[in-house]
């Protein structure tokens, strides 16, 4: 797989620069909030329109701006899972996992039975969306993306709407599906640690630009480095 | 308890409201959700016209409606040499005037209630595949499904009490144009006082049943009305 991005595209009061190639796994992207994580994503599924935009997914172009090629949304079979979830509040936990695949029957690793086993969600089916926990939400919703059978994911912070003990329940989670479906994945996040344990590589975003892939141990060296020199010069290393 | 002749005016006034709503719900549907999800150049001027008929004086509306469609207007001329068909002072004027007068309600009411809905949810929708029809009728139409029914049965009763286009363009006749407010003005006129209370009444407990239905639906400080 392969997944080019090149955007520089300005907002009322932003501006994004995006240049990058990614080339296997789970690349993280990674930022403080405000830097423009989140319109990246919106840019590549195509919910968000750019001035100049360049995206390219396993040699499908979908979006040029300079040739004029924007492939719709709904064809570009990119499984978005957003912060807020987006389930649909008036739909069992069947009919949104059904509702990007009518059947459930994509064949395997795609089916109904094996996504709802592989993320345990499968006592949850006949329940309503409004009679879930958090991590049951979060579970559902990666659930409905993988349903739609999409060549590429887009997580965005996944884990920080959960507490640290759920966190640490549902990163297995992200690991199988990163490992079982081979799925190409952006995962958005602005905390060191989910890159770590998470991605191959990491983009780092800051104040709408973006070029550089890291290894994630590099920029969480970096991290640990600053905050130890910082309180070393301030003195207090409790 | 109600007498045959009152049987037969609530009867054509509710048969004619529900007509006029039954042919503005599907345009109207159609205009809120382009003003609440589209952005375009020339939106606050159709949002205006749309909104004409709600502050302008109903006469007045009416009277534009007759140079239109009266056998010597714009459009019904046309229809009348051609076709030999006639819209001015039939029951068909009385749909038309009830339909225009109520456009505006349930047009703003729809707008609000689509405008609620987290555009999010749409496009998320559309990530999974779905086509915007699909995603209109499966997630946008029923999340504002409150505000849809209440701006309905809105537009509803604002045609059950349509009178000054009405008499415009449709008049007076009995049996044919002569709707539950026509009809209270004409037996008052006639001084036939008592028949009129009766209608009167009529014509509250109706209107009351259908904007009090409409309250119900729409649960308080989520959904504004227009």
């Amino acid at each position: 797989m392969s997944l080019v991005v090149k955007i520089d595209a300005a907002w009322p009061g932003f501006r994004l620069r995006i240049d990058f190639a990614a080339e296997h796994g789970m690349t993280g992207v990674f930022g403080r909030s405000g830097a423009g994580k989140t319109s990246l994503l919106d840019v590549v599924a195509g919910v968000r329109k750019a001035s100049r935009a360049f995206v390219k997914l396993n040699g499908d172009v979908l979006a040029d701006t300079a040739g004029g090629i924007f492939v719709p949304v709904r064809r570009r079979r990119i499984g978005y899972v957003p912060q807020n979830l987006s389930l649909f509040p008036h739909l069992s936990v069947r009919r949104n996992l059904l509702y990007g695949s009518s059947d459930g029957d994509g064949g395997e690793p795609f089916s109904l039975a094996h996504v709802t086993e592989l993320l345990e969600i499968a006592p949850l089916i006949e329940r309503e969306i409004t009679h879930l926990s958090g991590g049951e939400l979060q579970r559902v919703a990666l659930a409905r993306a993988l349903l739609s059978r999409p060549r590429l994911l887009l997580l965005d912070e996944p884990l920080a709407s959960l507490d640290a003990d759920l966190k640490a329940r549902i990163i297995p989670f992200l690991r199988r599906i990163r490992d079982e479906f081979g799925i190409p994945t952006l995962y958005v996040s602005h905390d060191p640690m989910e890159m770590v344990a998470l991605c191959q590589d990491v983009l780092v975003i800051e104040l709408g630009e973006g070029r550089q892939l890291h290894a994630p141990g590099e920029i969480f060296e970096q991290r640990v480095e600053t905050v130890y020199r910082f309180r070393a010069s301030v003195g207090q290393c409790d | 308890m109600i007498r045959p002749e009152e049987w037969q005016v609530l009867r054509l006034t509710v048969v004619l409201a529900a007509l006029s709503n039954l042919s503005i719900l599907a345009p109207g549907l159609a205009l809120a959700w382009v003003l609440a999800r589209g952005d375009w150049p020339a939106k606050s001027l159709v949002e205006t016209i749309v909104t004409l008929p709600l502050a302008m004086p109903p006469v007045a509306t009416g009277l534009i409606l007759l140079k239109l469609l009266g056998r010597r207007g714009v459009i019904g001329k046309y229809l009348h040499e051609s076709l030999h068909f006639d819209i001015a002072f039939t029951w068909r004027a009385v749909v038309i005037a009830m339909a225009v007068m109520s456009f505006p309600l349930l047009v703003r009411t729809c707008r609000t209630a689509f405008a609620q809905v987290d555009p999010r949810l749409e496009q998320i929708a559309r990530t999974l595949g779905a086509s915007d029809p699909r995603v209109f009728f499966t997630i946008t139409l029923p999340l504002a499904r409150r505000g849809v029914v209440a701006g309905s049965l809105l537009a509803f009763a604002r045609a059950l009490g349509e009178f000054g286009a009405t008499i415009m363009v449709a008049g007076n006749i009995p049996g044919r144009t002569s709707t539950l407010p026509l009809a209270i003005y004409h037996l008052v006129q006639l001084g036939q006082d008592a028949q009129a209370y009766r209608m009167m009444l009529i014509s509250i407990l109706i209107t009351f049943a259908a904007v009090w239905l409409g309250e119900r639906l729409v649960p308080r400080g989520k959904e504004g009305g227009p």
